[in-house]
Order: C-alpha cells, then structure tokens, then sequence
C-alpha cells in the first residue's frame, strides 16, 4: 500500500494506525482460517459466522483510522 | 400459480413504481442546479453530504442483480457464493484509503470521469480514451443485467410467456428510467435511492427474519441446506472446501479492488460534497455488506423451504411467491425491481458523462460548452439505455452475465493506470498504455478459454470463481508490464508527458481537516453548493 503523501498543514498522526486497514484482508483472503464448521454459534458454522463478525469489526477499525487521521 | 397473473401482488407493484416514477421525475428540483450543465446533471453539482452518498451509494453499489445472482449462487453451488461478504468488507478500506484523493483532485481539476483525471495526470488523451472505453465496455453489460432483474421480478407476477405482450411492462419499467435520467440527471437516482434502501431493508430483514423462524431457526436451515448440497449430483460440501480456497480468495480480492474503477461508482463519489464525506462512508456503508451477507443466506434458506425452479435467477423471486402473502410478494418484487433503477440510472448517466468528455470532446468536436456537454451526455445515456434494453429484448440474457463477467476483468485492468496514479507518477504512461493492453487480452483470453471448461459445471454463474481469478491473474502482468517497460521507456527518452496536477492537489484540504474539528458528529448535508 502506498504511503499517503504527507501535507503539512494538520497535526500528524502515527501511521502505524493505517496498518489496522490491512487487517480485514489477511483475515478475510486467509481461507484456512475460517473454512471449517466448528466452533458453531447460534446453528451458524465457524465459515459464516466469522464472515459475518468482520462487517462490524472491519467498519470499526476504518472508524477508528477515520478518527485518528481526520 | 405463476402461470396467471396475481392482481393483489401486480397492483402493490404497480404502485411503488409509479411512486418512483412522480420521485424521480421531480427529483430535478431537488437542491436546484442548472440542468444543463454537464456537472449539475451528471454529478448533481457535488453536493451530496454524508446521508445522501450512503443511500446512493448504497443503492449504487449492491444492485438489484446481486440480489438475485448472489443468493442463486448459493442456491446452486453453496460456499463459493458467499466470496460476496468478503468482497464487500474489503472493499472499504481500499475506498477510505483511495477515492478520497481522487475526489480532491477531481474537484481541484473539475473532472467528471476518471479518464479526465487520468487525462490531467498523464497527459495522454489515448490512456484517458483506454480508461473510458473499458469503463463503457464493463458498464453496458451491467445495465442489461440489472433489466434481467426487473424482466425476472416481472415474471414472477405473471406476465410470463413468449408473446411480445410479456415484454410490455419492462418497457414501460424503462421508459420510467430513461424518463427520470433525462430529466433529472443523478438527482434521479439520488432520491430513488432513498426508496430502494428502505425497501430492500424492510424486504430483507422480514425475510431472514420471518423465514428462517418458519422453517425451524438458523441450524435446521444450515442443516437441511448441508444435507440437499451433498446429496446433489455436484456433492457441494457446506463448508468451502480446500481446492476453492484460491478462487474464493481472489474472486474476493479481484471484485473489491475493480468495483470502484467502474464508471458508476466513480460517479457516485465524485458527486459527494468532500473527501470527508466519503471518508466517513467507508465506515457506514458495511451496514449494507450486513444486508447482502444476509441476502446470501437466503439461498440456504430456499434450500431448506424446498424451492425448485429451472434457473438459479429465479430462486429468490420463487421464494417470495411460495412463502409471503401476494401484498408482500408485490413489495418484494417492487424492491427489486426499484433497486435495479437506481445503479441502472447511474450506470447510463455515467457511460454519458464518459462518452461527452472522454471522446466527443476529445475527437470531435473541442470546443464545447458545457450546455452542449449536458446535452450530449443526455443523449449518450439514452442510447446507451436502448442499447441495453434491445441486449434484454432480442438477445440471450446468458451473454450479458457472460459479457458481465468479461467486463469485470476489464475494469480491473484500469487500476494501475487510476489507482496508483493517485500515488505516484513513477509509472511511464506508455508502459501503463501497453500494460492495460496485456491485460485486456490476456484476462480475456483466459475467461474465453475457462468459459469452455466451466460448461462442464452445471452452473455457468460457477464461472464467476475462475473468470475473476483471470482477473487477478492478468492485473499481476499488467503491473509487472507497466513495472518493467517505465525504467525501459525512461532510459531511451520517451516523452513522459505532462502533469497537471500538483501534490497538494491530492492532499486534505484544511479547511476539510478544520471542519472535522468543528461540526463532528453532524451530516453536512448541504455543504459545498456552488
């Protein structure tokens, strides 16, 4: 990923934060993760459930890097 | 029952279509701007705050197709199908990271399209004309697919068989859209848009909701659904299995990185009042990822209630009518049919916008107003609208998912050219040229020669998983072509071509930063009107 260009006018932030963007692809495209049936919850097996708990987990940590780079 | 038509569920259909007919039509006077300025219609005068560019670019982004395609896709071949939840987390973090820097520039430049912006960083009409006609290419297939939609929601009221008569209302279904886009430009769809999200939710959380509970909870659906799947002639497990790993994963990856290179995206964020604006739509549009992810399970759901139909589109319409009294059916179907207007709307909006500026204004004609540009843009959008009806009418609608698919590919190979020329201007715009050119063939030579091999499935939707790793596969050469021939093409003193832009184009604005300070917390609706 390229890094943003930096211009000056605003408070810096730590960059590091930008990493957590990249968290929802390793999680998501690293199929041996998640391909499996169990832990099963609420009748969802593991392969869906966990797809389903990275909507909000995802939109979290983009909020979060929405509030430390504004 | 489907074979006659169903008055209760025809007349609530009939409704909501006329209500979006009187919205869309009036939509022009919403925020008022002059219509006949190509910026005002085609972008409605960027001015959209954060509530309007979710619902719009919610309703923009999950078509009505992918309400039918993704659930039939689990319907017919399980796991894989749901690559669509994935897809549609990733792709915002990519969005949060990318557009926002597009829309600075565009605005600083007054781009419309991405081919102006790369028309402005490189210097080159001919990548610019390689960008909008990948980006024409990709989308006309797209708008036939999102009539298939309305044609298939249609059907499922009972107008059914071979007789023209069938047809009568798509037309009219048409001629609504045709109607609104003309008169309104992206107003049109903006409102509609608003319509369409309150529909699809109201349809989907009923559905997942009402159903699963009907049929016995979530586990029996996942059971029945495990059990049909591996007694089918496929032997589908429930569970992904070990050799769809990659084409899971990159069908995934491949969908988000090309889903906002396509014309109508871009449109819809170009129209946002700030880089902000989208910014903080990264963080609320999974809201709708939320709502597809549950369409998905909808598929399951029709295994387990015992839906059987001939073609894997109308499984979710067949639901509807086995399951919902005929007024909810009617709603149902309505929700699909007004979420098929809006992305088709802006699809033809936005081939309009590309073809006025991009070539008319390029090749033929330079010297033009943006009267005459509005005016063009207008008619491009109309035409290209007809050429998508007569695809749905006279053609076989297995080339549009067809020529879909290819467009997929396509649009993919216009991210290093757009994409990192948002980052950097290392790349030579030859190198970019020949490399998107590469990847042209080659991703279409690839999806040419697996659309054989998939006629062994049983579903040709299972093309998809190996067409969109053709995607990826030729995105790789494309990169490591335009990576290799820069230094190639620097050394012996190719012209580079000329920038327009300046770093500072692409930074935030303080005024963006400030205003973040000031008003957090607040939608700003109507700032940012000229």
């Amino acid at each position: 990923m390229a890094p943003l260009k930096k211009d000056g006018s605003q408070r810096s932030f730590n960059r590091a934060w930008l990493l957590l963007l990249l968290l929802p692809y390793i999680f998501l495209l690293w199929m041996p993760f998640y391909a499996k049936s169990k832990p099963a919850l609420w009748g969802f097996p593991l392969f869906y459930w966990y797809q389903f708990l990275w909507v909000p987990l995802s939109a979290l940590m983009t909020g979060w890097v929405y509030r430390v780079t504004r | 029952m489907a074979h006659e038509l169903n008055w209760t569920a025809t007349a609530v259909f009939v409704f909501f279509m006329a209500l979006v007919a009187v919205v869309g039509l009036f939509a022009g006077r919403w925020r008022r701007g002059d219509l006949g300025e190509i910026e005002e219609w085609g972008l409605a005068g960027r001015r959209f705050g954060t509530i309007v560019t979710w619902f719009l670019v919610g309703g923009d982004f999950y078509t009505a197709y992918t309400l039918i395609a993704v659930p039939a896709l689990v319907y017919g071949a399980g796991a894989i199908g749901f690559f669509a939840l994935p897809y549609t987390i990733i792709v915002y973090p990519f969005v949060f990271l990318v557009m926002p820097r597009l829309w600075r520039v565009s605005r600083r430049h007054n781009y419309i399209t991405l081919a102006d912006f790369t028309h402005g960083r490189y210097g080159s009409h001919w990548l610019a004309l390689a960008v909008a006609v990948t980006g024409i290419l990709a989308t006309i297939p797209y708008i036939a697919l999102q009539l298939v939609g309305i044609q298939v929601s249609i059907a499922a009221l009972g107008f059914h068989g071979s007789s023209w008569s069938s047809d009568v209302p798509l037309i009219i279904a048409f001629l609504i859209l045709a109607g609104f886009d003309y008169t309104s430009g992206l107003r049109g769809p903006a409102s509609i848009s608003f319509i369409k999200g309150v529909m699809v939710y109201a349809v989907v959380l009923v559905a997942v909701i009402w159903v699963p509970w009907k049929l016995g909870g979530y586990a029996h659906v996942f059971q029945v659904a495990s059990h049909v799947l591996a007694s089918r002639s496929t032997r589908i497990p429930l569970i992904l299995p070990r050799r769809q790993f990659v084409p899971f994963a990159t069908l995934a990856l491949g969908s988000a990185l090309a889903a906002f290179l396509y014309p109508h995206l871009v449109t819809s964020i170009l129209s946002a009042s700030s880089g902000r604006v989208i910014r903080r739509n990264a963080v609320l549009l999974p809201a709708f990822t939320f709502l597809l992810g549950l369409i998905a399970l909808l598929g399951f759901v029709a295994i387990a209630a015992g839906v059987h139909v001939g073609r894997p589109d109308d499984v979710v319409p067949a639901m509807f009518q086995q399951l919902f009294p005929p007024w909810f059916s009617g709603f149902c179907f309505a929700a699909i049919a007004v979420g098929a207007l809006v992305p088709a709307a802006i699809m033809s909006i936005a081939c309009g916008n590309l073809f006025t500026r991009n070539i008319y204004r390029q090749y033929i004609s330079r010297d033009l107003n943006p009267r005459q540009e509005s005016t063009i843009a207008k008619l491009v959008s109309l035409l290209v609208k007809f050429g998508a009806l007569a695809f749905v009418l006279f053609g076989n609608p297995t080339y549009a998912i067809n020529l879909q698919l290819l467009g997929g590919i396509w649009i993919l190979q216009t991210l290093p050219v757009a994409v990192f020329g948002l980052f950097t201007r290392w790349f030579h715009r030859r190198a970019l040229f020949i490399g998107w050119a590469v990847g042209m063939i080659v991703g279409s030579g690839m999806a040419w020669a697996e659309q054989m091999r998939t006629a062994v499935y049983p579903l040709k939707l299972l093309g998809v998983t190996f067409s969109s790793y053709a995607a990826i596969d030729a995105l790789v050469i494309n990169m490591a072509v335009a990576a290799a021939l820069t230094p190639l093409l620097n050394a012996i003193g190719v012209d580079a071509g000329s920038d327009e832009t300046v770093p500072s184009d692409y930074a935030i604005e303080p005024e963006e930063a400030g205003r973040a300070e000031g008003i957090a917390g607040a939608a700003p609706v109507s700032e940012g009107a000229s």
